[in-house]
């Protein structure tokens, strides 16, 4: 039993010897073994040699850091007397299917009534709000328009009002034609009518993983990081998790880990649902576009399809998507010119303006989708585990919810759980545009100059919040952890401007973590200052910031 | 001129003469000019760490000599200023226009609100990057734009990589290729969806045949491959030939676009074709004492280029600045071009009396056109023919030409748009 006080650790694990991409078509090609990218985590803080065994034994073992894995862990880190593990196969905290959502925070109000999900939504919604509003995780709350273009869709309009109403959602309203286009000036020709949802909201789909990552650690989890599970055997009482990096040993275990929650219950000796990946493409657009839509566009699901949706986003973009493509490669997170090209002409009908600006960037999510329409949870006390599967775009607002139910779950089975304690709260930055940021607080600025340098000029990160997340709890890995965390190489310019002088810094702050280093004076700020002259670009000295 | 106030949100109030909105060329020659010819607090803005813009990380000549590069001529150009007495700040950041000629800045030193009488937004050009350029695939390291490419190695020497393929064939490409080779990397391909090389023929030989780069025209990147870090891409010809090339950088080049955010938010008449400020030929927008020079309204001429707008805009600055108070006249026709020409700057005529014989329009085409092609140029407006020449030199997509104001005089300053075509085109390649 650990003090109730101690933080956990993260462990981030240093890259495997010989060549690291194993899905690499081009494996030979280097003459040498592939070196590890620039800004692989081998100098990341807390970093372990690769062969380092893992603490332990632990009570319990969440495998997948994911939002739903790291919601889990967070609500186990309640329990003081017990030692929870995270394991996470990639680098950083919600780094596969949670990355990639439609960062829409739902009320649940078409889901199908009496499911497990229904409820889960339900109640998440609520939770996260609180939550959200709790740790500055940035929401907004712009409300839903389901849109109708055709006359069966308007037709199912009324249907979809009264089955919000049975999964207890009585504020969605019917609008007609005129007073849409009031609402939304921007939408293209053609709708009928719509549906509104008023308490739809969009949120931080990053800032929420890593809320809960940073409070189950403070609280004492230990987050081990770049660990696969490769293999489960039964030990005395328990599991011991064969990973890439070692055995893991646990007395219970969650099975959180996503689109491949089939394959960890096949090493505990259950098929019970397969995961199929379904591709979501998504297309991010300027935020100049966030003044031609106000609302979250959604379209009215039919026997042909779900169609697409356009959302503003909190940082001020706003998404087209996504679109809806049932794979067999778990790895497929890859956009397609057919995607793309169909997204751009449904998005063409749903709000012309849009196409007009330019496209900040383009992603793609695999939802992980069983043969059944609902959450696949399932607690197998006599093999002192719980199954986490199936959880689809909904994960995100469900999250909390399900992490009471899934610790529910194994307090029924037999885990005791012990004493209760709340955990300290956690301030997440800011990352939203309806809350004041770093650049524009004059009192943070005189405090620390570093806030007035901005340094990624598009989503105006300063220096101050780059070192900020360096130095957090759950520190990045390299530049899409920052960007995750900070926005920074996130706009439009992606990193045109930026990205140099953030690899420079992100290179700097990692290795100076690794040991101590002569840093040279800060340069001044100076009017008379030319520009480096060639050479100089190495030296300490003539560091930009 | 300087007066301390504390404002709204602990911003401190000031105001100046002249405010630069960016140190690159044109900003800096602006200011130079202004601050000589005695028009009180010239101020330039420059969000970056270090003055001089684009060139700083130029590191080829070409920058008005031969044997000028890029960060001596940023040099050059800052030292002008400072030594005619503008001041110059960098790490300091526009962030908002709450009034037309009023700046919100957020730099190291805190918040402030500058009010001047005159603002000069040049605030460039930059990349598109691939995303926006909507190319599939994944998403993994190793994909740069030349801007961060050439940041990366000559500001900060950091590692690329070993095998590059390098998307464009316009003279940032070829600038590309330098970068590249300098950073030891090894450029197995070259790629332009056009069908030939836009840079003259010199130029792109010794790319090809001095440092065996192969250019493979017609061509673009249909996927991106590789998961963390880039492993390949899949090259579409135009025929529909696919192939697999393995290297783990690409670098996009060119597609130049104005950052007009700045412009945005001032709520200036915008170009449609050229995605920048609408400017007269005193370089002044449609908001009165705001003017906009230099690639923030041309995507992209060179260095001297932006350099000379800064200097002919500071003479229209001075001229407001001696008659403030007088009501802004009215803005003169538009300028517009037919397709297959893309785009004139500036794009309007005004009444004021800066425009001449010299004068110099930029016109550019979106396809490019051989020499003596045969092609000629017509200036129309309202029917009747203003002027007419023959195309000397090759049209190329990355380039524009050069269209003096000598018909100006015979222009009619209360007529309809000034239309520009192309005639005489020779007939659709095979």
């Amino acid at each position: 039993m650990r003090a109730p006080t101690a933080e956990g650790r993260v462990t981030r694990y240093g890259p495997l010897p010989g060549p690291a991409a194993s899905d690499a078509p081009y494996e030979g090609l280097y003459d040498a073994p592939y070196e590890a990218p620039n800004h692989a985590p081998n100098h990341a803080p807390n970093h372990a040699p690769y062969d380092a065994p893992y603490e332990g034994p632990y009570d319990v073992a969440v495998v997948g850091a994911g939002v739903v894995g790291a919601a889990i862990a967070r609500e186990l880190a309640r329990h003081p007397n017990l030692r929870v593990a995270l394991v996470e196969a990639s680098g950083d905290v919600g780094d596969g299917t949670s990355k990639a959502n439609t960062a829409i925070l739902h009320t649940g109000f078409d889901a199908t009534p009496g499911t497990l999900e229904a409820r889960l939504v339900r109640e998440g919604h609520r939770l996260l709000n609180a939550y959200a509003a709790e740790c500055g995780i940035p929401v907004e709350p712009v409300g839903a328009l389901l849109v109708a273009w055709d006359a069966d869709q308007l037709a199912a309009l009324p249907g979809l009002a009264a089955k919000a109403a049975r999964n207890g959602y009585d504020a969605a309203r019917l609008v007609d034609a005129d007073a849409l286009y009031a609402r939304e000036p921007h939408l293209g020709p053609g709708a009928l009518g719509a549906l509104a949802v008023p308490d739809e909201s969009v949120i931080c789909p990053f800032t929420t993983p890593l809320a809960y990552a940073t409070q189950a650690v403070r609280a004492g989890v230990d987050l081990h990081l770049n660990s696969p599970v490769q293999n489960i055997t039964r030990a005395d009482g328990g599991h011991t998790l064969h990973t890439a990096r070692g055995p893991l040993h646990a007395r219970w275990l969650v099975n959180a880990a996503g689109l491949h929650a089939d394959a960890v219950d096949r090493m505990l000796g259950r098929a019970a649902f397969t995961v199929t990946p379904r591709r979501g493409q998504l297309i991010v657009f300027d935020k100049p576009a966030r003044d031609v839509v106000r609302h979250i566009l959604l379209p009215v699901p039919t026997a042909l399809g779900k169609g697409v949706l356009v959302a503003p986003t909190v940082f001020g973009n706003v998404l087209l998507g996504p679109t809806a493509e049932d794979l067999d490669d778990k790895s497929a997170t890859h956009s397609t010119e057919q995607g793309l090209t169909a997204l751009r002409a449904q998005g063409a009908r749903i709000l012309p303006a849009l196409l007009e600006e330019e496209v900040t960037t383009v992603y793609a999510g695999l939802r992980a989708a069983t043969e059944e329409d609902d959450y696949r949870i399932e607690a197998r006390p006599e093999q002192h585990c719980v199954t986490v599967g199936g959880i689809r775009s909904t994960g995100l607002t469900a999250s909390l919810a399900l992490a009471a139910h899934v610790t529910g779950l194994l307090a029924e089975a037999g885990l005791d759980l012990g004493p209760r304690a709340e955990l300290p709260p956690v301030r997440m930055p800011n990352l939203g545009e309806r809350s004041p940021r770093p650049y524009q607080d004059a009192a943070r600025i005189a405090e620390d100059p570093d806030y007035g340098r901005i340094v990624c000029h598009c989503e105006r990160v300063t220096l101050g919040e780059i070192r900020d997340a360096l130095a957090s709890t759950v520190p990045p890995a390299g530049l899409d952890g920052l960007r995750r965390r900070t926005r920074a190489r996130a706009g439009r310019c992606q990193g045109f401007h930026c990205g140099a002088l953030l690899r420079d810094v992100l290179d700097g702050e990692l290795s100076r973590q690794e040991g101590p280093r002569q840093e040279g004076p800060r340069q001044e700020e100076s009017r008379q200052e030319g520009p480096r002259q060639e050479g100089t670009g190495h030296e300490e000295e003539s560091r930009p910031w | 001129m300087v007066s301390e106030a504390s404002g709204a949100e602990g911003r401190r109030a000031r105001t100046v003469d002249v405010l630069v909105v960016g140190a690159g060329p044109a900003g800096l020659t602006a200011a130079a000019h202004l601050a000589v010819a005695g028009c009180g607090t010239v101020e330039v803005l420059e969000r970056e760490p270090h003055a001089g813009g684009a060139p700083r990380h130029c590191h080829h000549g070409g920058f008005g000599t031969p044997w000028t590069t890029g960060p001596r001529y940023a040099a050059r150009r800052l030292h002008a200023a400072t030594d005619a007495g503008a001041a110059v700040r960098t790490s300091v950041t526009v962030t908002g226009l709450p009034a037309p000629r009023t700046v919100d800045v957020t730099g190291p030193d805190g918040l402030e609100r500058i009010t001047a009488r005159a603002l000069v937004l040049a605030t460039g050009a930059r990349e598109r990057p691939r995303a926006a350029r909507l190319v599939p695939g994944t998403r993994p390291a190793g994909i740069y734009t030349t801007g961060e490419l050439q940041q990366a190695v000559h500001l900060y020497g950091q590692h690329i990589g070993r095998r590059a393929v390098v998307v464009g064939a316009e003279p940032v490409a070829y600038a590309a290729l330098d970068t590249l080779r300098r950073a030891g990397v090894t450029v197995v391909a070259q790629l332009t969806d056009l069908d030939r090389p836009q840079v003259p023929p010199l130029r792109a030989a010794d790319a090809r045949l001095r440092h065996a780069v192969p250019l493979l025209t017609r061509t673009t990147v249909a996927e991106v491959l590789g998961r963390g870090r880039l492993t390949g891409v899949r090259l579409l010809h135009a025929d529909g030939r696919t192939v697999q090339l393995p290297c783990d950088t690409l670098v996009f080049t060119g597609d130049f676009v104005p950052e007009p955010e700045l412009a945005r938010a001032a709520g200036l008449c915008l170009d449609r074709a050229t995605r920048g400020p609408l400017v007269d030929p005193g370089f002044r927008t449609d908001v009165p004492g705001v003017f906009a020079v230099g690639n923030v309204l041309h995507a992209v001429e060179t260095a001297t280029t932006a350099a000379a707008e800064g200097r002919t805009a500071a003479a229209a600055v001075r001229r407001l600045l001696a008659h403030e108070g007088e009501p802004p006249a009215d803005p003169g026709p538009r300028l517009l071009v037919a397709p297959p020409l893309r785009w004139i700057t500036p794009g309007r005529l005004s009444h004021a009396k800066d425009a001449t014989a010299a004068t110099r329009f930029l016109v550019r085409s979106s396809v490019p056109l051989p020499v003596r092609s045969g092609a000629a140029l017509t200036v129309t407006q309202d029917g009747r023919t203003l002027h007419t020449e023959l195309l000397k030199g090759p049209l190329r997509t990355g380039n524009s030409f050069a269209l003096y104001g000598h018909w100006l005089t015979v222009a009619e300053p209360e007529g309809g748009p000034v239309r520009l075509a192309l005639e005489g085109l020779p007939g659709p390649r095979r």
